[in-house]
């Protein structure tokens, strides 16, 4: 077999989209393939995937380990949230699971393999005070007793400063929302607190078409699109599990209007469908526009030894990221007081 | 939270723990958490009582004097309360 | 990257990528004896890259990325390079294998039987285990003691050893040059030179091993032999393993069979010959 050279990502998306592909890897390729999939922390999905097909050893080794490490992640998970949930439960409010968490608690597909880090919970913002007093004397303790960072988070973001257990060393993040409160969009809190599920143990998930609107809100708000591959397959599976339910895409409709969120849907369902070949709905999805194809690139960053590519690309997405999130003067205040600190 | 004297305290069924004597400490593996704990004397008998069966204070030191033999000195409820309080901090132990 | 090189240790394969040629041609050099991973796969991978583009050329230092970084990991200077890899493939075994139970300990084997060394570093376990391999023992490691949570069995980790300090002279008095590596001044844990182990302990590096006695040596002492019981042995091996946590009941299962299954004692020695002198005593009493 000739020599892969493997220039970004594209070859975890396609394996991902169709397991069967792996099987005309040499072993380069399949290196290649390891080494990308975990520097997205895309591992143990991809190992979930490739269960049932022939793979060589010492990849079935590697990928065994993956599964290992999210079935180790998947318990923690759960129990960090049973935690939180015995330590809210006096309170009698409700206290929603996001991100993985929330799909392994919902026994989603997206939650299979997924690498899941700290807890995220959401809670009504009227609650958040009496939330923070439980936790602290359940013995999450702050992580960080910096003024600034304590302030900015307090004035400007969508969650309290993450908490962390002093003996677990396990950290909580509580949201009032699903994006900071100076972003230009302003999803609608409470709609997503009104239609959650109630899971068997009394925590809650969000709908699944709000879980999905938080999967878009996560991948074009929160941060600079590093790690969005994972975000855009989370995305992939939540629709691969619930698209087939009477009336989604309709109400998928509704939920992203709602929360000020339809064009950036689109293009999350875009790139789905280009990267993961997620079946979605056409007009929802609407047409191709001139932006997707760097969107695509800054995804796809990344070459065959884990290494980010594209830096320059890469530079203009974090930039922008923090410019959705704050109003321009606002942003000069806080890159001047990271780069000062730093 | 509940601190009258109808609180029951309930543990996992044993199924959910590996257990291994050492010597006079025992570790238990929390099946649930993933967490090992290495514990002393009463904390086993504490457990044992509890694994599928809710009791009340007062009906686990009643167990522990009859099944275990544990001597009641004055401060007896007091020492089980707070060892119970430690078990629930650290998950082994449910208060209902 | 523009340099790699490949290379089976034990039962683990790692794929080294470097922005310099000369890292990679230390280690082609330091592991010449060694095999390459099963069908050209690697377990891990490792990256000694520069932090800015910049550093490529100007005071070149080393970032140790990979599989598994650690965020506040500070860089090497080039010439440690190879350091650097070792460092790397260390980080990626401790963090990322979950195969096996990883103690941070020495190990060495005869007649099947594992005897393995654990302790904090400065307790001696890597030079020991380096001339227990030179006089009748299987060299099986200084560095990991992979456990296989099913057979119980201990596997061979057996890379270059890295003497440090006084540890040098001992072996390079008692060895032809050609069994080290250059000498390495000034690194973080100070002078460092690596010890290739003899060609028969590199030749059995799939074969594992009984675990036969577990001590836990403890050097500039007058020579002593302290019993343990089961607890204190458990919790310095937990503390003494990387994955512990990570293997979830797996590695409760290990641990537990280990600590009920094989003796442990606690060693204090004044000097090596001491402690070859203890281990040889303790090891015919209780195996």
């Amino acid at each position: 077999m000739g020599r892969i050279y493997v220039k970004d990502a594209r070859l975890l998306s396609a394996v991902l989209a169709q397991p069967t592909r792996a099987a005309a890897l040499n072993p380069q390729g399949w290196a290649a393939l390891l080494t990308i999939a975990q520097a997205e922390r895309l591992l143990g999905s991809l190992a979930h995937r490739l269960t049932g097909i022939t793979v060589p050893p010492s990849a079935k080794r590697v990928l065994d380990g993956a599964r290992l490490s999210a079935e180790t992640g998947r318990t923690q998970a759960l129990w960090e949230a049973e935690m939180a949930r015995r330590a809210l439960a006096p309170l009698n409010c409700p206290v929603i699971l996001l991100k993985g968490t929330a799909f392994v608690a919902a026994g989603l597909s997206a939650g299979q393999g997924r690498q899941i880090g700290d807890l995220d919970i959401l809670v009504p913002r009227d609650q958040l005070d009496a939330v923070e007093t439980a936790l602290r004397s359940a013995g999450w303790e702050w992580v960080k007793p910096d003024p600034y960072d304590d302030a900015y988070y307090r004035t400007y973001m969508h969650e309290l400063p993450p908490l962390i257990h002093r003996d677990r060393d396990t950290m909580i993040d509580v949201h009032h929302t699903i994006l900071p409160l100076t972003a230009r969009i302003t999803p609608d809190a409470a709609a997503l607190i009104a239609d959650a599920v109630r899971l068997e143990n009394g925590l809650y998930t969000l709908s699944p078409e709000d879980m999905l609107v938080h999967a878009v809100a996560h991948l074009f708000a929160d941060g600079d699109l590093s790690g969005g591959l994972r975000n855009l397959w989370d995305m992939d599976q939540l629709i691969r599990d619930h698209s087939s339910t009477e009336g989604y895409w309709g109400r998928l409709q509704t939920r992203s209007a709602r929360h000020g969120m339809t064009k950036h849907m689109s293009r999350a369902l875009r790139l789905c469908h280009h990267l993961f070949e997620t079946p979605v709905a056409a007009d929802l999805a609407g047409t191709a526009r001139r932006g997707d194809i760097f969107y695509r690139g800054r995804l796809l960053a990344r070459n065959g030894w884990g290494q980010q590519t594209q830096a320059l690309l890469r530079f203009a997405f974090y930039v922008r990221s923090h410019w959705i999130r704050m109003p321009p003067l606002m942003l000069a205040r806080h890159l001047w007081a990271k780069g000062r600190r730093s | 939270m509940r601190r009258d004297v109808e609180a029951l305290y309930a543990a996992d069924p044993r199924t959910g723990f590996r257990i291994c004597p050492l010597d006079s400490l025992t570790a238990y593996y929390h099946r649930r958490s993933g967490v090992t704990h290495v514990v002393a004397d009463p904390v086993p008998q504490i457990l044992t009582a509890l694994h599928g069966t809710p009791l009340s204070l007062e009906a686990l030191l009643a167990h522990l004097v009859a099944a275990d033999g544990l001597i009641i000195t004055e401060d007896s409820k007091a020492a089980l309360a707070e060892r119970l309080e430690e078990l629930c901090t650290i998950g082994l132990v449910l208060r209902i | 990257m523009k340099h790699h090189f490949s290379v089976a240790v034990g039962p683990t394969g790692f794929r080294i990528g470097a922005a310099w040629r000369a890292p990679i041609a230390a280690l082609e050099q330091l592991y010449a004896a060694y095999p390459k991973p099963e069908e050209g796969l690697a377990d891990f991978t490792v990256r000694l890259e520069p932090q800015t583009r910049l550093r490529l050329w100007l005071r070149p230092s080393v970032a140790i990325n990979g599989d598994f970084m650690l965020p506040d990991a500070l860089p090497l200077p080039l010439a440690q390079g190879v350091l650097a890899a070792e460092m790397g493939m260390n980080l990626q075994m401790a963090m990322g294998q979950r195969h096996f139970l990883l103690l941070h300990a020495s190990s060495v084997e005869r007649d099947g039987k594992a005897l393995i060394l654990t302790g904090e570093s400065g307790s001696g376990k890597s030079t020991l285990s380096a001339l227990l391999g030179e006089r009748g023992w299987r060299f099986m490691g200084d560095e990991f003691a992979l456990i296989d949570p099913v057979s119980g069995l201990a596997y061979p980790f057996p890379r270059p050893i890295s003497l440090k300090n006084e540890a040098i002279a001992v072996m390079t008095d008692a060895l032809p040059a050609d069994r080290f590596g250059p000498l390495l001044p000034g690194t973080p844990k100070g002078d460092i030179r690596h010890m290739i182990p003899a060609f028969s302990a590199i030749a059995a590096m799939s074969v594992p091993a009984r675990p036969a006695l577990i001590l836990f040596p403890r050097f500039g002492y007058a020579a002593d032999v302290r019993d343990m019981g089961g607890s204190e042995v458990f919790v310095r091996l937990t503390q003494a393993s990387t994955n512990y946590v990570a293997l979830g009941e797996r590695g409760f299962d290990a641990l537990s069979n280990l600590v009920t299954q094989v003796p442990a004692r606690a060693i204090d020695y004044p000097d090596t010959e001491n402690a070859v002198a203890l281990v040889e005593k303790l090891w015919a009493e209780y195996t």
